[in-house]
């Protein structure tokens, strides 16, 4: 029972510390509205009028998946310096096991990436895109989904880093080639077979291409946003999801103790 | 009665380090005791106290804490210590009383409820009364950013002691803290070891802090130089002598000889003497001196000394 409430207290310290930082949540919301409104409304008028695709709809999805999956893993990755920082330093010296501490994390991380999920849901309805309840449902779903998804990411990662400077050089490097072998902006539909191969090792392809599963249900332009369906990405990354938390947290927790 | 802290020729060599950060000490602290362990910057204090409080293990040796050991027992020592960190230990933005209840659930004393009304009636009793014991009534729901560096301090002390340790850590707490601040949390520890009869296990660089102490131990380059009460220490690690001379060096040494007094022959003389001896030195002595001098170095001469780089 104790684990629980350490893991609860964990999760909803991350929470409240996103809730009582105005400029860090406002900071966070930035990219989302950058890429939303002003790359998506200029690919629109762009290259979208005349043909028949919505590329609002589809940035604003991809880069719904993104945040949340970036958000959350880069979140879990902050557990590399939290030994030195703040209250963290007491989670570390607290009777709770190493496993408590990476589940409490990964919930928080999740906790904190769907407040930002929200921002980005009304960006989308200011830059024109339209979706209804059940739409909106689904994005709930998979974005909870995704964002645990993007921990355990950040959990394997976490796994293989020694220090913050590693972190921070190495960060840009794992997760901006996935924006664009995800497809987050741009469609990625008959790419040549190196690209074709790099996209999909890519572990943000699985939660972009699952959330446009779930938003672009029943629409005329599936074919042209979705590359596979909701039951092979759905599948795909839970086996991840499992390989990545539990090597990650072995790792982690071994490290942890042999500095 | 078994001791509270007991180390075994702990040493510590991080990855790829060249020498041992910790070198194998051993040392023990009894319950209840102030102990202070004293070095420069670099000595082996931080390292030490990670190992103690089980979040850096031990290259080899052993350490017990309340009777658990630290690599097999590591939860049921963390359930024992408190520790105050070098770095402040408290989330800014979070209001006192969120920073208390955090470390309260963490340690399996309440459940955990997102809001200070919803927690249980033996909580909010304990809060009030630590409120009150820092003088704090009125400022428990305010974040903690716009607390003093002192307060914070005392904050976190009272926070560590919510779950009852036996020992209390405490590494370099008063660096970045003001002189007033400073006393005002040296008072505020005393006040914590009458009540509750904690262990304190403080890591310092600065001598006059150690002087407080019960037992202090000297430690440079992760070696123990000296290990005892604070005047123990001092015996140990000075030297006081005179130095005598004389126009006719022949006729002092008989007569030294003659006294049957300890001296080393340099130019001047040596003689190991402290206190009333010195008088009697050199009132027996007849032979006309050139020179007098007398050496009594200070604690704080010793210690510098100690830690001058070689």
């Amino acid at each position: 029972m104790r684990e629980i409430y350490a893991v609860l207290t964990l999760a909803y310290r991350d929470l409240l510390k996103l809730l009582r930082d105005p400029t860090r949540l406002i900071s966070e919301l930035m990219f989302p509205l950058l890429f939303i409104v002003i790359l998506g409304g200029s690919l629109e008028s762009s290259f979208g009028k005349g043909s028949n695709f919505d590329y609002i709809t589809y940035i604003f999805t991809g880069v719904f998946a993104q945040t949340l999956f970036q958000s959350a893993s880069m979140g879990v990755i902050s557990l590399i310096d939290d030994r030195e920082n703040d209250f963290s330093q007491e989670v570390f010296v607290s009777p709770i096991s190493r496993y408590t501490i990476i589940l409490g994390k990964i919930i928080g991380e999740t906790l904190v990436a769907m407040t930002q999920a929200l921002g980005i849901l009304v960006f989308g309805l200011a830059a024109g895109v339209r979706f209804s309840f059940g739409q909106l449902i689904g994005l709930g779903w998979s974005g909870i989904v995704t964002c645990l998804f993007g921990a355990a990411f950040g959990v394997i990662i976490l796994s293989n880093l020694n220090n913050r400077r590693t972190a921070d050089q190495v960060f840009p490097y794992i997760m901006l080639p996935q924006f664009f072998l995800a497809g987050v902006f741009n469609p990625i539909q008959g790419l040549p077979w190196y690209l074709d191969f790099l996209s999909r090792i890519s572990p943000m392809r699985y939660a972009v291409d699952l959330t446009r599963d779930i938003f672009y249900i029943g629409r005329t332009d599936y074919i042209h946003a979705v590359l596979q369906g909701p039951g092979y990405n759905l599948t795909l990354m839970t086996v991840a999801f499992l390989i990545f938390l539990f090597i990650g947290t072995f790792l982690f927790v071994r490290k942890e103790q042999n500095r | 009665m078994q001791p509270i802290v007991e180390v075994e020729n702990l040493t510590k060599r991080y990855r790829g380090a060249k020498v041992n950060a910790v070198d194998g000490i051993s040392f023990s602290v009894a319950a209840g005791e102030f102990f202070t362990l004293l070095g420069p910057n670099g000595a082996g204090k931080t390292t030490t106290i990670s190992i103690l409080t089980t979040t850096l293990n031990a290259t080899s040796g052993t350490a017990r804490i309340a009777g658990h050991d630290i690599r097999h027992a590591a939860s049921d020592v963390r359930q024992n210590i408190g520790i105050i960190f070098q770095q402040p230990s408290l989330d800014l933005n979070l209001t006192a009383e969120e920073n208390i209840r955090f470390h309260a659930v963490l340690y399996g004393l309440y459940p955990f409820r997102p809001t200070y009304s919803t927690m249980p009636r033996a909580y909010k009793q304990q809060v009030s009364e630590l409120a009150a014991l820092l003088g704090l009534e009125d400022e428990m729901n305010k974040p903690v950013k716009k607390f003093s560096g002192g307060m914070r301090r005392k904050l976190e002390i009272i926070r560590s002691l919510l779950h009852k340790p036996g020992v209390l850590f405490l590494d370099e707490p008063t660096s970045g803290l003001d002189p007033l601040s400073r006393r005002t949390l040296w008072e505020y520890l005393s006040q914590v070891r009458r009540e509750h009869g904690t262990t304190i296990f403080l890591t310092t660089h600065y001598l006059d802090e150690a002087e407080e102490a019960d037992r202090v131990c000297i430690i440079n380059h992760g070696r123990i130089v000296a290990h005892g009460s604070p005047d123990q220490v001092k015996a140990q690690l000075t030297e006081t002598y005179i130095l005598l001379d004389a126009e006719n060096r022949n006729q002092l040494r008989d007569e030294l000889r003659r006294l049957k007094v300890k001296f080393t022959e340099a130019s001047p003389f040596k003689i190991n003497a402290r206190g009333g001896d010195i008088q009697r030195i050199i009132k027996a002595i007849e032979t006309p001196l050139s020179l007098v001098k007398t050496h009594d170095p200070s604690l704080e001469d010793a210690y510098l000394e100690i830690i001058k780089e070689p």
